[in-house]
């Protein structure tokens, strides 16, 4: 619609009506905004810059806030820090589990919500919507409420859990989104043809919503793996990366947590980066 | 069974919400009308002097954690504006590459992007001591444990839920009633004003609601970039609940709050809807 518009529309409506003095100005406008927008960007990008390029300063204080050298000896010395490396292989396990809960019954819920009109459907739509709008300090101040007050003990599966409970959501709403934008008529085909309702979701539906669930699995791993404030709630004694980030900061921060951040950034951005290139050969 | 099957889908993803979201509101509640302390336990007494109290003493934290999300909340919407108008209508092509440029930065921790941005904003860090060394800065200037260092965090982290819902809501507006507007004689600023804005409203408000909730919450910023005159409700509740155990007056703080955002939250789904959400963050 719009890739279309901004290919052909500028010279046509230019040559539409050649005596409007606004056009130049206003294209004008467009370079200067697009100038704005790579500025924009430029500025969400810095500190992610900063993170990659420290990972590689040859510093020898406990601050490594100054640029000292380049040196590529951190990279060896990756497990420097034992707590380190099993925060970070926490918050893997974490999100790991986390997503394969969250997109078995996130897609569930994302199905029942695409598909069917249901009595209850307004208010499970109203409590997914309350879940994403919900501060996460408040979902985790009340679940560390219910923990204390049911005795249990905060640590690995009470952070699991908490991670399900806020990614479910997102999961729901890809797939929902996915399923409505389904053609049904490819299933009714599949039934005509003497395909039974199992046979039919699995080699229909399912391969037909399929990038809704991978993009929905990806979302809840990133957001597994990067959470804090519910996982600082939930946690107990529990490290995960970015909570021993926390617990650093006032101390300082050793160059193996920014390599380590590389590593999750440069992975994430592979993934989210084939995913979006494999969607768009699909549609 | 086929009246049951959404009720089937809908039952794990169901059950969670309500035990992990709805019921932890309830015990939440219950811990801030109990009395005692760490060692002696705690007493359900019904004790509601815990809000009286609790609230006259953060009053100032309340009032400037609502004041900081207004502030960056009024930020997000001046910087995200031209920005997702730009790549609605001028991105062409390139439209979803733009999207993952700007939902990228998502991939650092959250926690490691602020960590970030507290090493360059050091009193001697990449920014400061070159101004300082030329003199174009006093020597004793500093962005760190200020209100603009603070504001600036909370603008930068969640600046993204404001552009995504615009962009949504702008991408949706067809070219043609635009078009019609200009044959219309309207000048370009007025099929703006009257045409284009209109139409966009309803992804601002989502950007609002996605952005106030969340910065008006938090307690990271402030922590990493702001100092003892910097202080949010979020950094107190989180306090009271980890640290001082005070759980009586840590669960009423944040019941008072999530109270507050829950009343705006389904306003504004009442007079809004929840779709322009859910689809925003289904991207």
């Amino acid at each position: 619609m719009s890739a279309s518009d901004t290919t052909t529309a500028p010279a046509g409506r230019g040559a539409d009506r050649p005596g409007r003095r606004v056009r130049p100005r206003s294209r004008l406008g467009d370079r200067l905004l697009k100038v704005y927008v790579w500025v924009i960007i430029a500025w969400l990008f810095l500190p992610i810059a900063v993170m990659v390029v420290f990972g590689f300063n040859d510093t020898r204080s406990k601050s490594n806030v100054n640029w000292q050298g380049f040196t590529l000896k951190w990279w060896t010395r990756l497990g420097d820090y034992p707590e380190l490396t099993a925060a970070v292989g926490n918050s893997l396990r974490i999100a790991l589990l986390a997503t394969l809960i969250t997109t078995v019954i996130g897609t569930l819920m994302g199905l029942a919500l695409g598909r069917y009109r249901f009595r209850g459907q307004g208010a499970t739509n109203l409590v997914i919507f309350a879940a994403i709008a919900s501060p996460e300090l408040v979902m985790g101040a009340s679940l560390l409420s219910l923990f204390i007050s049911t005795g249990v003990e905060t640590g690995f599966a009470t952070v699991v859990i908490a991670h399900v409970l806020f990614s479910l959501s997102f999961v729901a709403i890809t797939v929902r989104a996915r399923v409505i934008g389904l053609d049904r008529s490819v299933e009714e085909a599949a039934r005509d043809l003497g395909a039974s309702t199992w046979t039919t979701f699995w080699r229909v539906t399912f391969p037909m919503i399929l990038p809704g669930v991978v993009s929905g699995a990806l979302l809840a791993f990133a957001l597994s793996i990067d959470d804090f404030v519910i996982t600082q709630f939930t946690s107990g004694s529990l490290q995960t990366f970015p909570l021993w980030i926390w617990g650093a900061t006032r101390m300082g921060i050793p160059p193996q947590v920014n390599i380590l951040g590389t590593l999750i950034f440069a992975i994430g951005v592979a993934v989210a980066v084939v995913n979006t290139l494999t969607a768009r050969r699909r549609t | 069974m086929k009246r049951l099957a959404p009720y089937l889908l809908i039952l794990p993803g169901g059950l969670w919400l309500l035990i992990f979201l709805v019921v932890p509101m309830v015990f939440m509640a219950s811990v801030s009308t109990q009395e005692g302390d760490m060692l002696n336990g705690f007493v359900q007494t019904f004790n509601l002097s815990t809000y009286g109290d609790a609230l006259a003493q953060y009053r100032t934290q309340f009032l400037r954690s609502a004041g900081y999300g207004l502030m960056g909340t009024a930020v997000s919407i001046a910087l995200a504006y031209p920005m997702a108008y730009w790549i609605a209508f001028k991105g062409g092509a390139r439209k979803s590459t733009y999207l993952l440029l700007v939902l990228l930065p998502f991939f650092v921790s959250f926690v490691l992007r602020t960590v970030s941005w507290k090493f360059l904003l050091a009193d001697d860090g990449m920014l400061l001591a070159p101004l300082k060394s030329m003199s174009l800065v006093p020597g004793d200037f500093h962005v760190l444990q200020t209100t603009v260092a603070v504001i600036g965090g909370l603008v930068y982290n969640y600046l993204p839920f404001m552009i995504l819902p615009i962009y949504v809501a702008l991408e949706r507006v067809d070219p043609r009633v635009v078009e019609a507007a200009q044959d219309l004689y309207a000048p370009r600023r007025e099929a703006f004003t009257k045409v284009v804005l209109p139409l966009s409203l309803p992804g601002v408000f989502a950007g609002v609601l996605m952005t106030f909730v969340p910065m008006t919450a938090d307690y990271v910023n402030a922590g990493i970039l702001g100092g003892p005159e910097n202080t949010m409700i979020g950094n107190i509740i989180q306090t009271e609940y980890l640290t001082n155990s005070d759980y009586p007056t840590a669960a009423a703080l944040s019941f008072t709050l999530m109270a507050a955002m829950l009343i705006g939250i389904f306003a504004y789904a009442r007079a809004l809807g929840t779709e322009n959400v859910l689809e925003a963050a289904a991207r």
